[in-house]
């Protein structure tokens, strides 16, 4: 979340799920929150019931719509073009927030010229939208008070994603939507502990709680409260991590419950990678299709099976409890981490429980420090929690940000178009989306009935793609990128625009990521599995 | 804290809060009136009409629909309340399939509370007895099995399905003695709108909509759902060793109390005979089992063969918080690298 934490400091959900429900108007850009987070998706749907105005940008029509007052059917990749048009329509019709923008904002001048670049005209045809509608858009935002905005996989995953999220994050600011009930830009996480991985530190760059590798104080912190010595340049992220065992120079890697062959962009690229590893070890609780890689595979327990807490996407911490005894002789993740640290000399990794773990975690962790597992027996607590008597923090930067000036910045930005556009050889675009029914495979694949409800993948394209390559309802066809090549079923439907297809990645039989590309986000360097261009064509048996 | 409301429920006092109504305000004291379409979740019809009650110096009214008032006097049981409510009653059951050893909401039905209250018995079902329904069962979801043959008209499900799930998947059809629930267009539910959150079956009085693998558990943890951001909090029930139910947290402070279809049916990934149960090693090109010493001496001694820019660590956004802390720690202390990731940045 690089782009949230250069504009307000913090990279994770500003407001609560529940007050989503509260609000006068719904941005959601990219995410089609119905399928991909339901229970966030039930408030929307409240809101909506209550009257708020939903607008729904996203280049297919996904199930939100059917409840959305404005769908903007952009063409992938260009959410940045409209985003900043909307900036533009707000300050031309003076219907910025501007006593917030003067009390509680930087940047206001820089950022304003950098709207010029966005005239009625480009903006149009970046989006393939007409202006009116994006005008519209941007006057219920600014209108409806508090407005939310929600995002997710959508806009950040892209070449240029990290700009996306400065973009909405712009025009929260703009319009006095930080730090107030019901308002926010809520990036909705994907896993159920994407937050609490990137609150632990596993990332190249930080600590747990965002504490910087670079910064020495920091460092001497780990180091003593650690006792080993640390680097303190960020290392590589997992992108890097597959280009450099595939270069050679990563010789070996220790995965714990991924499966980056179904999950990763240009997923060739990461078989070949893993397969010149000198030495690969995966743990999970099922020997999916990396796992079958590797030289050792360690079972590890299920989250049914040990103590725990997981972080949601509002910040929660929340306890995970031990329903039954671990399946055969698996072991919970952190047991078989601390065994192999031990046995290879490591210091510290005596843990007798996760409790202790967890206190070790407070002590290093300023938003962690007021938790315990004491406090946590009821609901969870949303952090920043400081000392033990705090309540929690439902509601980020209600009177500061926790930028270095305390003020949210405006980022100017310019439009950079996706790495990967149509061209004569691959004339239609792809883009990945997720079913209610799935999440990243190996769960909800092992779950009986699920795969019934969903049990294969289909390609989405509009009637009238379907008609020029002669394909109807269910034929069998290939989708052929620059990259690979995948059969599927197709699925002509109107959600599509012309010119745009979809499909999904949970499923082995037909990995859709072989298909996808490679380009990254500069900053965050996430891979571009959002857009890429393929063709398609039916297949004759 | 607004003042709270004085009232009289069969001569006991009763204070609630101004909005509540008669029929929460009696059950929150203890004080039990017949009903079946009121929820707590839902807003409030009237149609079962079980739950009449008379307020001194009004016409009998539902008391699910009234709120409290300063100074009301209620009565929840007079002999012509009585005989208004076994009518009622008969007319709702009349073609009811009461089968109930072998219902999957036998001891927690609503209906049955109801029954005992009124005081109906076989010989009134004999008397009353009209041709069964005979609707034949849907059982096209793989989670739940809708029986309409059970079903007593509340509501609920439509409701729920309209005011918690938000979409709206099914409805009253047909009018008079054939009116049921049903999808648009009357056919199996699997092929409707419908995205088996199960919501309706959880609010389902009766054993009209009951989940298809109904085992009881021996006992039930609360806990986090494991698939989604959203962190729906949930209570799974086990027996011997196995998962064998899932339901919500009433009143979670993020999901309110709902679940979608994987926190409530997909569980099943638990206890499937795929999970690994042993280390495995690779011994000429296959992977064989072994024992855990094997496995992480094994492991250990390879990874020490390198240096920390030659190590990478790719984590798990699905393990825990804790799990999570210490393989960042054992990455950085032990395998001196910065080289830890995990897949799902977003
Ligand atoms: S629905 Fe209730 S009354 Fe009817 S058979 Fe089932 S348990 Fe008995
Ligand atoms: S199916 Fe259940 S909830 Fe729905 S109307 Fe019938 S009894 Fe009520
Ligand atoms: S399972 Fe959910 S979506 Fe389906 S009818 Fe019931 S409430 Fe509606
Ligand atoms: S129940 Fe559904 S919405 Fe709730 S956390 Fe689980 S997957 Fe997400
Ligand atoms: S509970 Fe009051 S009418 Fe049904």
């Amino acid at each position: 979340m690089a782009g949230l934490a250069t504009a307000l400091g913090s990279g994770a959900m500003t407001n609560t799920i529940a007050e989503i429900a509260g609000a006068s108007c719904i941005l959601a850009v990219g995410t089609s929150t119905t399928a991909g987070h339901p229970v966030i998706g039930y408030r929307v749907k409240e809101a909506v019931r209550k009257g708020a105005r939903l607008i729904v940008v996203n280049p297919k029509e996904v199930d939100l719509c059917r409840h959305a007052d404005l769908h903007l059917p952009l063409l992938p990749g260009s959410d940045l073009a409209l985003l900043m048009g909307m900036a533009r329509v707000i300050l031309e019709e003076g219907l910025q927030d501007q006593e917030y923008i003067d009390r509680r904002c930087e940047n206001f001048e820089a950022f304003k010229k950098s709207l010029k670049a966005f005239s009625p005209e480009f903006v149009a045809r970046t989006t393939g939208l007409p202006w009116e509608k994006i005008a519209q858009a941007a006057r219920i935002y600014a209108t409806s008070k508090p407005a939310t905005i929600l995002y997710c996989m959508g806009i950040t995953q892209h070449s240029h994603g990290t700009d996306n999220v400065l973009a909405i994050s712009n025009l929260a600011l703009l319009t006095g939507n930080l730090g107030r009930v019901s308002g926010g830009v809520n990036p909705l996480r994907g896993q159920n502990n994407v937050q609490g991985a990137c609150d632990m530190g596993l990332l190249p760059n930080v600590f747990t709680g965002y504490q910087r590798v670079e910064d020495p104080a920091v460092r001497e912190k780990f180091q003593r409260a650690w006792g080993y010595p640390l680097k303190g340049t960020p290392g590589l992220t997992h992108t890097e991590i597959f280009d450099a065992a595939h270069g050679g120079k990563i010789k070996a890697i220790y995965l714990v419950g991924e499966n980056p062959l179904l999950t990763e962009a240009n997923a060739g690229h990461v078989r070949e990678a893993l397969e010149r590893l000198e030495f690969f070890v995966v743990q999970d609780i099922f020997l999916n299709e990396t796992a079958a890689l590797a030289d050792v595979v360690l079972p590890a327990a299920s989250f049914a099976e040990k103590e725990g807490t997981f972080v949601n996407t509002e910040r929660r911490v929340q306890r995970v409890r031990q329903v039954i005894e671990p399946v055969g002789e698996s072991r919970p993740d952190w047991w078989i981490t601390c065994a192999l640290a031990r046995e290879m000399g490591g210091r510290g990794f005596d843990f007798q429980s996760p409790e202790e773990i967890f206190r070790e975690i407070t002590a290093l962790t300023p938003s962690f420090a007021g938790l315990s597992y004491r406090r946590l027996e009821r609901g969870g607590i949303q952090w920043p929690c400081p000392t033990a008597d705090h309540p929690g923090t439902p509601i980020l930067h209600r009177e500061k940000f926790a930028t270095p000036s305390g003020k949210g910045k405006l980022v100017p930005l310019s439009y950079r178009p996706p790495a990967e556009t149509p061209d004569g050889r691959y004339p239609l675009v792809l883009t990945t989306e997720r079913s209610i029914f799935h999440y990243h495979s190996t769960m909800t694949r092992h779950s009986p009935g699920l795969d019934d409800l969903r049990g294969e993948e289909e390609l989405c394209l509009s009637p009238e793609d379907a008609r020029r390559l002669g394909i109807v309802d269910g034929d069998l066809v290939e989708v052929v990128s620059r990259r690979g090549r995948v059969e599927v079923k197709a699925r002509v439907t109107r959600a599509c625009r012309p010119g745009v297809v979809s499909m999904s990645f949970h499923f082995a039989e037909c990995p859709t990521n072989t298909l996808t590309s490679p380009a990254r986000d500069p900053v965050a360097k996430i891979p571009e599995t959002k857009v890429c261009a393929v063709r398609v064509s039916k297949i004759s048996r | 804290m607004p003042d709270l409301i004085t009232l009289t429920i069969d001569g006991v006092e009763v204070k609630a809060a101004p909005g509540t109504t008669i029929l929460r305000a009696a059950l929150e004291r203890g004080i039990y009136i017949p009903h079946l379409c009121d929820h707590p979740d839902l807003e409030p019809v009237g149609v079962c009409r079980l739950c009449l009650v008379e307020i001194e110096g009004r016409r009998p009214t539902v008391s699910c629909k009234t709120p409290v008032e300063e100074g009301m006097v209620v009565h929840t049981s007079t002999p012509d309340l009585e005989r208004t409510r076994r009518v009622n009653l008969e007319l709702l059951v009349a073609s009811h399939d009461y089968n109930c050893q072998f219902c999957a909401r036998n001891t927690r039905c609503k209906l049955q509370e109801v029954t005992r209250y009124v005081g109906l018995q076989q010989e009134d079902m004999d008397r009353l007895r009209k041709p069964p329904l005979d609707q034949p069962l849907d059982d096209s979801n793989p989670f739940f099995v809708r029986n309409m043959n059970k079903c007593v008209l509340c509501g609920i499900c439509v409701r729920t399905c309209a005011e918690i799930q938000g979409d709206g998947c099914i409805d009253f059809a047909y009018r008079g003695i054939r009116t049921k629930i049903s999808v648009m267009g009357d056919g199996p539910i699997a092929e409707s709108t419908c995205v088996s959150c199960g919501e309706c079956v959880a609010r389902c009085p009766v054993g009209a909509l009951v989940p298809k693998k109904a085992e009881e558990p021996s006992y039930e943890v609360e806990t986090v759902c494991p698939f989604c951001g959203c962190g729906c909090g949930i209570i799974v029930g086990a027996r011997g060793g196995r998962i064998v139910s899932s339901r919500a947290v009433p009143g979670h402070p993020a999901s309110g109390g709902s679940l979608c279809v994987k926190g409530r049916f997909g569980l099943g990934f638990v206890n499937h005979p795929d999970r690994l149960k042993t280390p495995l090693i690779r011994r000429g090109g296959k992977l064989v089992e072994a024992s855990w010493e094997e496995a992480v001496s094994l492991v250990a001694e390879r990874l020490s063969r390198y240096s920390g820019a030659q190590l990478a660590v790719i984590a798990s956004a699905k393990c825990t918080v804790e799990d999570n802390y210490v393989l960042q720690k054992f990455a950085r202390a032990v395998l001196g690298t910065n080289n830890i990731d995990h897949c799902a940045r977003l």
